[in-house]
């Protein structure tokens, strides 16, 4: 949709998955089997007929660099707007911005050349199949200033501590911003606003030495502004702690789950070409995913594995996340561990984590 | 245009009435096969990946599957500034004429085409065969040979030489005779039906055999015959990899069989040489607690919670509890219920196989292969009388 421009902002989130954002940041870290969490939210974008895409990026972005490309997956190699991913580059020495405002106040150019009159705003760690039209649409209804979208949870986990809550009145009135870590409305980090808001309230902030958007244009604001809500219904997960991600894996091994982040719309990645995967002879694969590429003659189970996973002969693989092209030899045990990429464990080894502290191994090692 | 060394023409209009119900909406080189392919991926990728980038594809029956599946070529890297991927179906002309009426009037009504590159020699392919090959080497070697034209070949049985076309040579590969399908075959070399051209010399006889009354402007029954007879160098070139020709239903099985012994000859796996088709964008294929896996290629998007023995699934298939299927391929989406029975069954695309159905070869003729089709009226009659045997050949 023209109406909209989207915004992808990594600039605070932290990497917090260990090994795992060692040499990537979250937004890049694989999952699900043949996707990296920033897929969910390109993919909504995408469906919702987003075609300006402005991604900020700070640090250990060149895997993300490397995986977007030109945006073609996600339909947003464009001639007018596309994907752009921009990373610091700020030269202006009367440059006073701090923070993220920085590349607000550094990318003005992508904001005034779009099109569209109302922005995105979002980060890559709320998995969801959220309708963007649908945000869109409520908050004309609602003739909000900002549209905050928001998720219940019944039982708050320890992933949902770390987030912002939302207080919101029945007439989805947002009354309250807070981090009382034990509240049901959780924020996803996900706003719509109309863009010259957006940038007028930019402004005011880099002004005054703001540098949060969300924490010092809208939370301090909260009670000035006319803060909707939107509440999202359909799946949910938030990705900030190894944790959160090996038990979020791990759930999509129910159907339910899996059907409800899958089935719903098509989640787009970067197409690797390779060959539908491979069970041999001695293969005894059950409660998993498997992506293409894998060659399996070993034992897997509750278990995911990414694409040209080898698990050889005799070897065994239980409650496990194996990332792209590791190879698992003869008569290897793994149990509770997530390898990231292209780790080779010999034959004959026994690795085993925690069902609540996974044995995380980084990628390019091999035992 | 930029001048190019070669140009490669794909055949890619043929009917394969042996498919039977496979190709009654879609021509035979978009025929499904090995879990996520169609058929004209392969000389599609053996084109990306020998540096040709710059292919007509000639379509004619049913290419409207064809034309979109191609599209600009992206996913065989052939969109390309100069150069790609080019749907070329019949077209009218202003003398009236419109189809195609054989290989090598296909080929002499894109003259306009191949000239607009003005190429020393043109590779002439056919969309029909399962097989990966490097045509820059058959390139080099047509060079070396100084050849009028090559002509890639490969030994195949007494039996299946009578389906070829037959090549005779001697002892340095220079071909002396050539024979289309011949009832009492004199070698066991076939023709491949990949063809390297001197551009100018087969310019010249498409020119006169379209001329010709009463020929069936055809490579194998004129152009490679006439030049021949003309004293052309003519030259083999032996290829001695995995090489298909999936014409029928038994053969389209078999190919399909073949990628599921532990090292197949035809390795798809290669790093070096993907076989390139376009993504589906399907999740992670699940395999649930209750089923049971082995000897098979499952492509992403499939749900199984059944058994799969010894079978090759396309994407998006899914198999409900209790379900058995053996020997078989299961072409896209189908949805197969729960205790469901396949033993040597191809399923095409969608088809929807309700609970408690088996479906096999009838008990006396234990080695045929079924098709269901949903094409095919009397599949879909026998199917609504579940649990009844579906044989059809």
């Amino acid at each position: 949709m023209r109406e909209l421009m989207g915004i992808i902002n990594l600039e605070h989130e932290r990497d917090v998955l260990n090994e795992l954002t060692y040499y990537r940041c979250g937004a890049a870290v694989p999952f699900a089997s043949r996707y990296r969490l920033i897929d969910f939210v390109m993919s909504n974008m995408m469906h919702a007929g987003i075609q300006d895409i402005a991604l900020f990026v700070r640090r250990k972005y060149r895997s993300l660099m490397d995986h977007l490309g030109e945006g073609r997956p996600w339909d947003m190699h464009r001639k007018r707007g596309g994907l752009f991913i921009l990373p610091p580059d700020w030269n202006d020495e009367t440059d006073v911005s701090a923070g993220e405002l920085r590349h607000i106040y550094n990318n003005l150019d992508f904001f005034e050349r779009g099109a569209a009159k109302y922005i995105v705003h979002s980060g890559s760690q709320h998995i969801s199949t959220v309708d963007l039209n649908e945000v869109y649409e409520y908050h004309l209804e609602q003739g909000a200033d900002v549209t905050l979208v928001y998720t219940r949870v019944d039982k708050p986990r320890d992933e949902h501590r770390s987030c912002t809550h939302l207080d919101v009145n029945e007439d989805g009135i947002v009354t309250d911003i807070h981090y009382e870590h034990k509240h049901d409305g959780v924020y996803m980090e996900l706003f719509v606003m109309e863009k010259s808001l957006f940038l007028e309230m930019a402004d005011h902030c880099i002004a005054h030495g703001g540098s949060n958007f969300f924490r010092d244009a809208i939370m301090r604001n909260r009670h000035k502004l006319n803060i909707a809500g939107y509440e999202y219904r359909g799946y949910h997960a938030v990705i900030n702690s190894l944790e959160s991600y090996y038990r979020t894996s791990m759930n999509l091994l129910n159907p339910t789950a899996y059907n409800s982040l899958f089935r719903k719309q098509s989640v787009h990645t970067k197409i690797k070409y390779e060959v539908p995967a491979k069970y041999l002879n001695s293969a005894d694969v059950s409660n998993a995913l498997v992506a293409n590429g894998c060659q399996i003659d070993g034992e897997v189970k509750n278990s995911i594995l990414f694409r040209g996973v080898q698990v050889k002969r005799g070897a065994s693989i239980h409650n496990s996340i194996i990332m792209q092209k590791c190879v698992i030899g003869e008569n290897v045990r793994l149990e509770n561990v997530i390898l990231d990429k292209d780790v080779i464990i010999s034959r004959d080894h026994k690795l085993q984590g925690d069902f609540r502290k996974p044995f995380v191994i980084a990628k390019d090692i091999s035992i | 245009m930029k001048k190019k060394d070669v140009v490669a023409m794909l055949l890619a209009g043929g009917q394969g009435k042996r498919l039977k119900g496979l190709t009654k909406t879609l021509a035979k080189p978009a025929v499904y096969f090995g879990g996520t392919y169609r058929i004209i991926d392969f000389p599609l990728s053996n084109c990306s990946h020998s540096g040709i980038d710059t292919v007509g594809v000639l379509t004619q029956y049913e290419p409207l599957v064809l034309h979109s599946y191609i599209g600009v070529g992206s996913d065989w890297d052939m969109d390309r500034l100069n150069g790609g991927v080019f749907v070329l179906p019949p077209h009218e002309r202003e003398d009236g004429t419109t189809w195609y009426r054989g290989t090598a009037d296909a080929i002499f009504r894109n003259l306009k085409f191949i000239d607009q590159y003005d190429p020393e020699h043109v590779l002439i392919l056919s969309g029909d065969h399962i097989y990966k090959m490097d045509y820059d080497r058959m390139l080099a070697y047509h060079k070396e040979k100084d050849a009028d034209c090559t002509i890639s070949v490969i030994e195949v049985s007494l039996d299946e030489a009578k389906r070829f076309g037959m090549v005779n040579t001697d002892e340095n590969y220079r071909i002396y005779e050539f024979e289309e399908k011949p009832a009492q075959p004199k070698s066991t070399t076939a023709s491949m039906g990949v063809y390297l051209f001197r551009w100018k010399l087969l310019r010249s006889y498409l020119l006169q055999n379209a001329e010709l009354p009463g020929t069936s402007h055809d490579f194998g029954k004129d152009i490679l015959p006439n030049m021949l007879d003309d004293g052309k160098t003519l030259y083999a070139y032996p290829f001695d990899g995995y090489w298909k020709d999936v014409g029928t239903i038994q053969s389209l099985w078999e190919a399909n069989m073949d990628l599921l012994s532990e090292k197949p000859k035809l390795d798809l796996n290669d790093p070096l040489w993907r076989i390139y088709t376009r993504n589906p964008n399907q999740p992670a294929e699940y395999i649930s607690p209750t089923a049971v896996v082995r000897n098979s290629m499952i492509n992403e998007g499939c749900t199984v919670c059944g058994e799969v023995e010894h079978s090759v699934l396309f994407y998006g298939v899914e198999i409900g509890e209790g379900s058995v299927i053996t020997d078989s391929v299961i072409m896209p989406k189908v949805r197969i219920g729960s205790h469901v029975r396949i033993h040597r069954a191809i399923v095409t695309e969608d088809m929807v196989i309700e609970d408690h159905t088996t479906i096999g070869p009838p008990p006396e003729d234990p080695s045929q292969i079924v098709l269901v089709s949903g094409n095919d009226e009397d599949v879909l009659k026998l199917l609504q009388s579940s649990s009844s045997h579906i044989n059809q050949g």
